[in-house]
């Protein structure tokens, strides 16, 4: 100890014993009585504004040296009560609430929602089959970007940099083709009750062509970039370990559940919106872990560009809205010079030639139409699992009650189950590999 | 000539206000303050009539597999006619209405009978029937089989005075943070669950934000020298 030394020495203050180190001394200053923070739990807050929580997400981890022995998550930074605000406006005006929930697959709650919409309406089957299609090819372009979005982010926590500027160029790329159909690159409301805002315009499907002819390589490409490199697989081989029981048990489903190997997907298991008629395999891996999820959610973006395809080789001309007035949306939007705007023709007829065209539009407009009473449930597959919508009318122009089973909410509780007794570094992986969207989750 | 400006803060005239906590007291003819009659004016000015979302009940037999799941469910469980309230088969989903003391038990048999395996807890969420049901908080449970590939609803009607249930956790670990929403949202109270604590709101939040009693809240717009009131406060159709 160098206790002779007045600069360099041990002293007790009221903050506890303080050891001052000037350089090559550590092994006495260790020595002396061991290490002094060596039976201490130490309680590390990790968020809510973290890089790696994809979000406001808050860890509370107990760590002994670098292991978790107990993980806590808090979520809820991000509440925005869309629920309760659904409730104040009418049927039609909750696509653009529910959009902006799970801003990573904003289509997948858009068609969740109009999709519960319908089924309490009863007009599932007059849903022009266009419009189902389209919903379908804008459902899997979102799970593509929203995979990407993952790939990114989790390939910039682990270390790949430049997976992250590639996932983020190529979702550019899908969220332009959102934009040239809805107006918006994100928070769309596209997907309406009883069809879809507009019709997908011809620019649209160009882009979309374009994008299948080389998306298959840039998808081999980020496997090239990844699968190979040694610290990836060590960081991701083995990590996070999450079984089929443990799923089941804590509702962990999509590409999680898939990755413990059972293939369950709504979209193959309980079909909806025509899905049966596709074409497409249920991605799966035994390994369970954050390479598993990894190896699932690469082959579910080749799985959607086959969707993609067949989607588009099945368009054809026709409607996008129900025949019924009484709920079809009277206005379609129009592209004009700067975005996406108003129909001037839609304006003029209803200004200037038809009278009861503007009633008709003042009416549904403002007023919106009755759903009759009762509740259903309605779950998609979404990116994330199962993204359910519990929607509830009283006969109202307005829902009683919508309430969405959010999977990023469902899977973030096996996020202490996938952390506690291993590494803190792996407690990134882990978490990142759950895929959370905080705006869903916290809703 | 000069204009009257537009008064910005009086209240659109013989307007509805819209707020729950303003909502016209349960009455039988379920009318408005204006009681307005056989108008069939749709203007919302008029014809106040408060839709009460109904509680039917289904007859057997149910159709579909329906049938099949609650017969495993009498032959397995001794108390089913105690335990099942009403069986309501809507738009082609099922629910079961269970006394609320008994959901945790059904939901035991519903997971591990093997004629039934409804092996995951989809959702657990709750709902406010304020006027339409004495027992007003509901809470609504998704199970899904995947073994049978079949979704059925469970639901609790539970008072405000004694919004107690027993939890589900210990059957189906999915539903703790499910549960915890419910009781943020709504005040549901799910006894034995290991850590009912607010989730989504503060910790220190006073009331139960998804009730139907409870306002939203929001301020006053103005636009265009007109004053827009807030969502919950406006005109409303019903």
């Amino acid at each position: 100890m160098t206790s002779t030394d007045s600069y360099a020495s041990a002293r007790e203050t009221t903050e506890g014993r303080v050891f001052t180190v000037t350089g090559g001394d550590w092994d006495e200053v260790l020595g002396s009585g061991g290490d002094p923070i060596a039976d201490e739990r130490i309680v590390v807050n990790m968020g809510p504004q973290h890089p790696s929580t994809h979000g406001v997400l808050r860890l509370i981890l107990e760590l002994e040296g670098e292991t978790v022995t107990e993980a806590r998550t808090v979520v809820g930074y991000l509440h925005t009560g869309i629920e309760k605000n659904l409730e104040f406006r009418n049927w039609t005006q909750g696509t653009t609430f529910v959009t902006r929930m799970d801003y990573l697959s904003p289509m997948f709650n858009e068609a969740g929602y109009c999709f519960a919409v319908e089924k309490l309406l009863g007009i599932e089957d007059s849903v022009p089959s266009r419009a189902q299609t389209i919903r379908i090819l804008m459902m899997e372009l979102n799970r593509i970007s929203s995979h990407l979005v993952w790939l990114a982010t989790t390939g910039m926590e682990l270390g790949a940099l430049s997976m992250m500027i590639y996932g983020f160029r190529e979702r550019e790329y899908i969220l332009d083709i959102f934009e040239l159909a809805s107006g918006l690159r994100m928070n769309h409301a596209y997907i309406r009750p009883g069809g879809l805002a507009q019709d997908l315009p011809d620019e649209a499907v160009t882009k979309i062509r374009e994008f299948l002819s080389w998306m298959p390589a840039r998808i081999d490409s980020y496997e090239d970039l990844l699968s190979g490199s040694p610290i990836w697989q060590a960081r991701t081989q083995g990590v996070a370990v999450l079984d089929v029981q443990g799923c089941l048990a804590l509702g962990v489903t999509g590409p999680v559940l898939r990755a413990a190997g059972l293939p369950w997907d709504l979209r193959r298991t309980m079909p909806y919106a025509g899905y049966e008629k596709y074409d497409f395999d249920v991605v799966t891996s035994t390994d369970a872990d954050v390479w598993g999820r990894y190896q699932v959610r690469v082959n579910e973006m080749r799985q959607s560009l086959r969707i993609v395809q067949q989607a588009m080789d099945r368009l054809e001309p026709g409607p996008v809205m129900v025949e019924d007035r009484k709920i079809a949306w009277p206005a379609q939007l129009a592209l004009g010079a700067d975005g996406l705007g108003n129909s001037l023709g839609h304006v003029a007829k209803i200004m200037g030639q038809s009278m009861e065209s503007l009633i008709h539009h003042f009416k549904l407009v403002t007023e919106g139409f009755r759903v009759p009473p009762g509740q259903v449930y309605v779950p998609v597959e979404s990116p994330r699992g199962e993204l359910g919508v519990h929607a509830v009318s009283d006969g109202g122009t307005r829902p009683f009650r919508v309430h969405y089973r959010e999977p990023s909410f469902i899977n973030l509780q096996a996020l202490p189950a996938l952390a506690e007794g291993g590494l803190l570094a792996d407690v990134i992986a882990g978490g990142a590999s759950l895929d959370p969207v905080m705006g869903g989750c916290d809703r | 000539m000069t204009q009257n400006p537009v008064p910005a803060s009086a209240e659109p005239e013989g307007a509805y206000l819209g707020a729950p906590a303003q909502y016209p007291p349960s009455s039988p003819s379920q009318r408005g303050i204006f009681g307005e009659q056989g108008s069939g004016d749709t203007s919302g000015f008029g014809g106040l009539v408060r839709r009460r979302p109904a509680l039917p009940e289904t007859p057997r037999p149910y159709g579909g597999y329906f049938d099949e799941v609650v017969d495993a469910l009498e032959a397995a469980f001794p108390a089913f006619a105690d335990a099942i309230e009403r069986v309501v088969v809507d738009r082609g989903e099922l629910t079961l209405h269970i006394t609320p003391g008994r959901i945790a038990q059904v939901c035991q048999l519903l997971r591990d009978d093997p004629a039934l395996r409804f092996e995951l807890c989809s959702s657990v969420s709750g709902v406010d029937y304020l006027g339409a049901d004495p027992r007003r908080l509901h809470a609504v449970y998704q199970l899904t089989s995947m073994t049978y590939r079949r979704r059925i609803r469970l639901e609790a009607a539970v008072t405000a005075e004694d919004p107690h249930l027993p939890s589900v956790t210990s059957v189906y670990p999915t539903a703790d943070w499910q549960e915890r929403e419910a009781y943020d949202m709504f005040g549901i109270i799910f006894d034995g669950h290991p850590n009912l604590t607010r989730i989504l709101m503060p910790d220190d939040w006073e009331g139960f934000p998804q009730r139907k009693d409870y306002p939203l809240g929001g301020v006053p717009v103005e636009y265009k020298g007109a004053e827009i009131p807030p969502p919950d406060q406006r005109r409303s159709y019903q």
